[in-house]
């Protein structure tokens, strides 16, 4: 494991020389380190790359981390990760990606993730992607995020990419079965022309199922960002979703939100807002001692804490 | 009596020219509690925001601890000592309240201060602390933080908007004992912006504004008898309703 990717994993997942439960490190789209536990099996798939990570049925408070890096250009990394929950497994997910680079080469990683929740099972997934370093070649981060849930279990998403990704598309899809629970919690930020697109398709399949995605975007200097989702009420549930973006200097924001009622008992709402920072604010922020520019950095931190 | 901030001559017109502060002095000592009060639309939150350097005068002079803050911007005069709550608090989606009073107070916070200075305006900080300042408060629970965060700043000079607008009446009278408490303990000046005769008797001093000037300045038995023969002879300057 080189320096540039020890970095990486201390940005986008909790390493701080060693993972706290079962790991898998991925460099330039090789292994460089891994380790099961007891509970969680971790396997390299056979027909592609990838991994397969079994969790025990009823495996409670672990961590598993997969982080992946890429530490320089001219790297096109493409991954399938594959994770079974077993029913009432309550664990903590990290699958964060790096990319770092210093000359002209362009770099991508793609990763492909699929979830299957079993019964009673609680999973919360933290995913941060970062991009790092001086070269002008493009970095991309492509996830798509596929998830099924079963009967009462509960999928909880953290993702997060502040700074540094040039071009994203972002793809999740979930399909909720009776009583399950998907809870999203989405923070970009753009700058300079990067460009960011992310898609959300969400099935309400199962009685008392529920959603409730949050998104929120800060489109800077040029940069251009687009926000689609879709969710789908086929039986009683809930689903709520909010998009919220701070746009400032030239940056766009296009918000499509799509609410797709199938059963007379399906309660959806929508929430968007886009705007730029409200000049009460940095005025209030102001009256506390700080600059403009420091108001400004604070709201926008805040927003995307 | 030391003078802390002093006024001179000031005049603010509205961005179409229409005159609404004229010459106006205005002086106020130093840990005195100051109440301004007087009609609608006399210019008291003008007068308030041009301390706060958030209005900035047409003409005149201001003066803190007989430094001349005249051309300092809100960042400078709040840096020097000078804290304002607004009539109407702003929400910040993502900034819990206890990042909002720390960023007030300067520095990280331990608990049992940030309970300080919520429970000073009827909040029980446990429940409150890791919220966000959005749309989930309620009007009189942001108004109240917001009262909060100039708690935490001790500033030389703390002005108030209406502070009592949108606060319910058991924490209005813990808001009374808080700005006594502020001036027997600080060594700061407060200036509240208000019709409310409760604060204006704890007042060290009021000075009535109308018609964009200070009609007069002084003790608050001498003031709240000029509002009241005033009242009772014209009846056009102010009205009883509006006062109290």
């Amino acid at each position: 494991m080189n320096e540039i990717t020890k970095d990486l994993l201390r940005e986008i997942s909790d390493w701080d020389g060693e993972f706290k439960g079962a790991y898998n490190i991925r460099e330039n789209g090789q292994c460089a380190g891994r380790m099961s536990s007891r509970n969680i099996r971790i396997e390299s798939k056979t027909d592609k790359p990838g991994l397969e990570i079994f969790i025990a049925p009823g495996t409670k408070g672990e961590t598993v981390s997969i982080p992946a890096c890429v530490t320089h250009g001219d790297v096109d990394d493409l991954v399938y990760n594959d994770f079974f929950v077993g029913e009432n497994a309550d664990v903590i997910i990290v699958a964060g990606c790096g990319i770092h680079t210093e000359m002209g080469e362009p770099a991508r990683h793609n990763g492909i993730h699929r979830f299957f929740l079993g019964k009673g099972s609680h999973v919360k997934y933290l995913e941060k992607h970062v991009g790092k370093g001086h070269g002008t070649g493009l970095r991309s981060i492509d996830p798509v995020t596929e998830a099924e849930l079963e009967e009462n279990s509960v999928l909880e998403m953290d993702t997060a990419q502040i700074g540094g990704v040039d071009r994203t598309t972002r793809m999740t899809a979930a399909k909720l079965g009776e009583g399950a629970k998907l809870y999203i919690r989405e923070r970009i930020l753009t700058e300079k022309e990067q460009t960011a697109k992310t898609d959300f398709r969400v099935e309400m399949n199962g009685r008392d199922s529920g959603v409730d995605l949050i998104s929120r975007s800060v489109a800077r200097d040029d940069s251009h960002q687009e926000y689609h989702s879709v969710i789908i009420g086929n039986a009683p549930c809930t689903g709520h979703s909010e998009c919220d973006a701070i746009i400032s200097e030239n940056g766009k924001v296009d918000a499509a939100p799509e609410l797709h009622a199938r059963d007379n008992d399906a309660a959806l709402i929508h929430e968007a807002a886009i705007g730029k920072i409200a000049g009460e604010q940095i005025l209030k922020l102001r009256t506390l001692g700080m600059t403009e520019e420091e108001a400004e950095a604070t709201i926008i931190d805040g927003f995307l804490s | 009596m030391i003078i802390l901030l002093r006024l001179e001559n000031i005049s603010w017109n509205t961005p179409d020219g229409m005159p609404v502060l004229h010459d106006l002095d205005l002086t106020v000592g130093d840990g005195r509690l100051i109440v301004i009060t007087g009609p609608n639309g006399g210019g008291k939150t003008t007068l308030a925001k041009i301390i706060a350097g958030i209005y900035t005068q047409s003409s005149g002079k201001l003066y803190l601890d007989e430094r001349d803050i005249t051309d300092l911007d809100i960042t400078e005069r709040a840096r020097l000592g000078i804290s304002f709550a607004f009539q109407q608090p702003v929400r910040f989606k993502g900034i819990t309240v206890r990042k909002l009073i720390e960023l007030a107070a300067g520095e990280k916070l331990p608990l049992d201060r940030i309970c300080s200075y919520m429970s000073k305006v009827g909040l029980c900080a446990e429940e409150y602390i890791d919220r966000e300042v959005n749309s989930t408060l309620s009007g009189g629970e942001i108004k109240r933080i917001e009262i909060a965060t100039v708690l935490a700043r001790h500033s030389a000079v703390s002005v108030f908007d209406e502070p009592e607008a949108g606060i319910d009446l058991w924490s209005f009278a813990n808001l009374i004992k808080t700005f006594e408490d502020i001036r027997t303990n600080l060594n700061g000046s407060i200036i509240i912006i208000s019709h409310q005769e409760r604060i204006l008797r704890i007042a060290d001093e009021i000075a009535i504004v109308a018609g964009g000037t200070i009609k007069a300045q002084g003790k608050p038995d001498d003031m709240m008898k000029l509002l009241a023969e005033n009242n009772a002879v014209s009846g056009k300057c102010y009205r009883q309703e509006e006062m109290f």
